[in-house]
């Protein structure tokens, strides 16, 4: 065990674990921020994403010991963020979740997606949400709400 | 599972049919499962949903206006959550802003009102449940009229609602809030007369989903995300090979992990495995990791994939239980060979993965247990935790959970995750432990759609049309040894393997279907949409390839072998002809139409894409769907099944689209070896089109998946000169 000081969405977090311990785990057994879901554990789902220094990241397979100082950013956030809350009110006037599982990860993706391309084309949407399964397979409405919060963001 | 028109003509034919069945299984726990149709007359240890349903269970008007409606099932993706109280609400002129929607607990009045007990399945919510809650909402509404009335001194009839409001003759007006005390004295009338449907004000309208937010700011709570004061961890190692036994079992390095509170040996529905209990996951997942077994393999059927094709295209070669049979038995001596088609087709094992992964919370304190359970079968999963902690159903009180997916899977006839969880949980008394199955624990666990070999024999005849069709079905039986055998499986055959294809909607002379179901120590369940996964993928390529052969257009040619009662698919035929012809008849180079159409739960679906080729796989650029279901409650939702449903198909064409057997074990591990649909996969886009209806609404869940498999390898066909028979679809 050992303990690590995290900035999570902005604030100090003190926790006491395992040092192999997923950031996932710590961020939803430690904090009890459960927004960010466990699908697979090795990174094949993007269930888990969140931004790490602002970059997508599978919180699943990086041990809390690797974070160090980065700024931990989580779907719990989201609202606090002018892309994150755009991407949020395209995805409820779009009607995109079915079972909701996968979604924050999908919204953490598609806010890294707008932040780096403002404006996605269906390749772009391809690529970096390529790694986001919904097994509902909610994926039209997913493109459809990015390309609306992209507009609504410019 | 059959629809609601099949399962009501088998309760009328089945007068008494209590399933008193049970499956003593290898680890020595008993299924004893008992139904009550309340179709039929009964006595016995549950009671059947009650004549007249409470509108107090499942209205509950609070002081502050707020309407909270209780919905009788799971929701995990298909959205009742909304549907269902849409529904009420209408009826009951509540103001829907207002409205909060919350999932039942198992208890007999959440049972449906078809199957007896409480459960999704069969794409039956809407199709079940929308007069029980129209009736709900009406009557509700009445007792709050008779209550305003009481107060104004004015007759009933003389008072109009809307928005949560009474309002009387004389410009008197009252909220439902204010009212509701007085009116839950009133007694609930037994008859209502219900809106038309052009009163409507919610039923029929694009309706957005009332869960959306909580979905998107990741407050929405899952079972996996329950947190309890004390609660534990725990994970099962389960044996590699299906029924496989602990022989030893060395702990020591796993028991030395700081955190890890228990070690022990558990039976399992098959077999048995060992529990690790922990307090967090990621200590029990280590511990596990850490710990040394020997199995005991003795005796074991070790199922082989490539063995089981052998044995599989063996047995199609021979007729098997008839599950139909029309004409002339011996048609087909009289077909020439120049006529006939002989076409084999293999369909893998699929597992369901739902994005959640399987988890049950227990609490027990030695009287009761709590269960937090994201199921689809509620009455069963509380009966087993009961039995197997010694209690009664009603003595486990039971939440219903939201789930991240289901597709079937969390509708398991014996409860396996359940007994797990509650075996774990006697150990520790008063202490509440959630059991968490890994997604490796899910893709090598078992309870697949089940592999199917097909054989077809066609004889063609005049105009191309198709005068003998003789086909073999080999798969597993759902439910063969369960209390749904009785109900299910007739002359020998599981409705399940032939749903499809024995009730096929065109018009084949002599048509024979048969069925083999072979034992297989493999673990078997309904994967959405179920039978219809591989046969409406045979009938509709091979519908499409006499098409072709007969030089007809592909529409024009179903069309013209549809039955002539088959109303609602050609209607759904018509429509996606009409919305799709545009763009069908003016593709870019490289890209070919497909279509297909097929029922299934009664709602009829007819379905083109348009598909092109890239890097050996299909890119399927375009969906058009038109369908029939009756009245759509929520066009939007309904909408959303669709454009969602048809790429959820798609899972049966990914190259890693197959779960495979070597010596006994599972060839996958996670999504890096079973590989359902991404973004690029699924269509890019999806339009939908609804046949409008004022017909008795039926479920659009399961009706999405079968169409889309069968219209992108028929479009791959133009593309390639080729037919494929064998899914996955590995390369192009």
């Amino acid at each position: 065990m050992a303990i690590y000081q995290l900035n999570v969405n902005g604030q100090r977090k003190q926790v006491n674990v395992d040092p192999s311990t997923p950031l996932l785990w710590v961020l939803r057994e430690e904090l009890k921020m459960t927004g960010t879901k466990y699908g697979c554990g090795i990174s094949a789902c993007g269930a888990c994403t969140v931004h790490v220094d602002g970059i997508a990241t599978r919180s699943c397979v990086v041990p809390v010991s690797l974070i160090g100082d980065r700024s931990i950013v989580t779907i719990e956030a989201m609202a606090q963020d002018p892309v994150g809350r755009a991407v949020q009110e395209a995805w409820v006037d779009k009607d995109v979740v079915q079972c909701g599982y996968c979604q924050s990860g999908q919204i953490m993706s598609a806010v890294a997606l707008l932040k780096a391309t403002p404006k996605p084309t269906d390749t772009n949407i391809e690529e970096s949400m390529g790694g986001n399964l919904c097994r509902c397979a909610t994926y039209v409405r997913i493109r459809e709400a990015i390309k609306s919060a992209s507009q609504q963001l410019s | 599972m059959r629809t609601a028109a099949k399962l009501q003509e088998d309760l009328n034919l089945n007068r008494r049919s209590f399933l008193h069945a049970s499956a003593a299984a290898a680890g020595g726990l008993l299924l004893s499962l008992y139904f009550d149709f309340p179709a039929l007359a009964g006595d016995g240890n549950q009671l059947p949903p009650p004549k007249v349903y409470p509108p107090d269970a499942f209205v509950h008007i609070r002081p502050d206006g707020r309407i909270v409606i209780t919905v009788n099932r799971l929701e995990f993706g298909q959205g009742v959550q909304t549907s269902l109280p849409m529904i009420l609400a209408d009826e009951m002129d509540a103001d829907w802003s207002q409205v909060i929607a919350e999932l039942a607990p198992a208890a007999d009045v959440y049972k449906d009102p078809l199957y007896g007990i409480q459960m999704v399945g069969g794409s039956g919510s809407i199709a079940h449940s929308f007069q029980q809650y129209r009736e709900l909402g009406g009557k509700t509404r009445a007792m709050l009229v008779a209550a305003a009335a009481k107060r104004w001194r004015v007759r009933p009839d003389q008072c109009r609602t809307q928005a949560s409001v009474v309002y009387g003759p004389n410009k008197q007006l009252a909220k439902y809030a204010d009212l509701s005390s007085e009116a839950a004295r009133e007694p609930v009338p037994e008859k209502v007369s219900l809106k038309n449907p052009s009163e409507f004000r919610l039923i029929g309208k694009r309706v957005r989903r009332l869960d959306s937010r909580a979905k998107c700011d990741g407050s929405q709570k899952f079972g996996l995300d329950l947190d309890l004061p004390g609660m534990k961890i725990a994970v099962v190692l389960h044996p590699p090979v299906f029924g496989g036994r602990v022989k030893s079992l060395d702990d020591k390095e796993a028991r030395s992990i700081d955190g890890v509170r228990d070690v022990f040996e558990i039976p399992l529905v098959k077999g048995s495995g060992v529990a690790v209990v922990a307090d967090r996951f990621w200590t029990a997942k280590q511990a596990r990791d850490h710990l040394k077994i020997d199995w005991d393999l003795s005796g074991i059927e070790k199922p082989d994939s490539s063995q089981l094709w052998t044995r599989y295209k063996e047995l199609a070669r021979t007729p098997g239980n008839v599950a139909m049979a029309l004409g002339d038995e011996k048609a087909m001596d009289g077909v020439t060979p120049a006529n006939r088609i002989v076409a084999e087709y293999e369909f893998p094992y699929l597992a369901h993965t739902p994005m959640e992964p399987l988890n049950t919370t227990i609490r027990f304190d030695g009287e009761r247990a709590e269960a937090w359970v994201p199921s689809q079968f509620q009455t069963m999963d509380q009966m087993a935790i009961g039995e197997v902690l010694g209690l009664k159903p009603e003595q486990v009180t039971f939440h219903t959970e939201f789930a991240g997916g289901g597709f079937g899977r969390r509708a398991v006839i014996d409860s396996h995750v359940q007994r797990e969880a509650a075996t774990i949980a006697r150990r520790f008394r008063g202490t509440p432990v959630k059991l968490i199955w890994t997604r490796e624990d899910d893709v090598r666990g078992g309870y697949y759609r089940p592999m199917h070999a097909h054989r077809v024999e066609i004889g063609i005849g005049p105009e191309g049309m198709p005068a003998v069709w003789r086909h073999v079905i080999v798969g597993q039986s759902l439910v063969a040894g369960t209390p749904f055998a009785a109900m299910l499986i007739k002359n020998g055959v599981d409705e399940t393997t032939v749903e499809g294809t024995s009730d096929t909607s065109y018009n084949i002379p002599n048509f024979h279907v048969s069925a083999h179901n072979p034992t297989v120590n493999v673990p078997v369940l309904w994967w959405r949409s179920v039978g219809h996964t591989h046969n409406a993928f045979v009938m509709e390529t091979l519908i499409d390839e006499l098409a072709t052969r007969a030089n007809m257009d592909p529409i024009a040619y179903r069309r013209k072998l549809l039955k002539p009662e088959a109303k609602k698919l050609r209607a759904a035929l018509d429509l996606m002809d009409e919305k799709s012809a545009a763009w069908r008849n003016n593709l870019p180079k490289g890209h070919a139409a497909g279509v297909s159409c097929h029922e299934a739960f009664d709602t009829a679906v007819a379905c083109a894409v348009d598909v092109s080729i890239e890097n050996k796989r299909p890119k399927i650029h375009r969906v058009t769907i038109a369908l029939h279901c009756g009245l759509a409650v929520n066009p939007l939702a309904v909408e959303s099944q669709f454009q969602a449903g048809v790429g959820f198909g798609v899972t049966q064409l990914m190259a890693k689209g197959a779960i495979t057997f070597k010596d006994g074990r599972v060839e996958q591990r996670n999504f890096d070896g079973y590989t359902p649909p991404y973004i690029m996969d699924a269509p890019t886009t999806v339009d939908v089109h609804i046949v409008p209806s004022t017909e008795a609404p039926t479920g659009c869940g399961e009706p999405p998946v079968p169409v889309i498999s069968p219209a992108v390898v028929n479009a791959l066909a133009k593309l390639t000169g080729k037919r494929y028979r064998s899914l996955p679809l590995v390369s192009v």
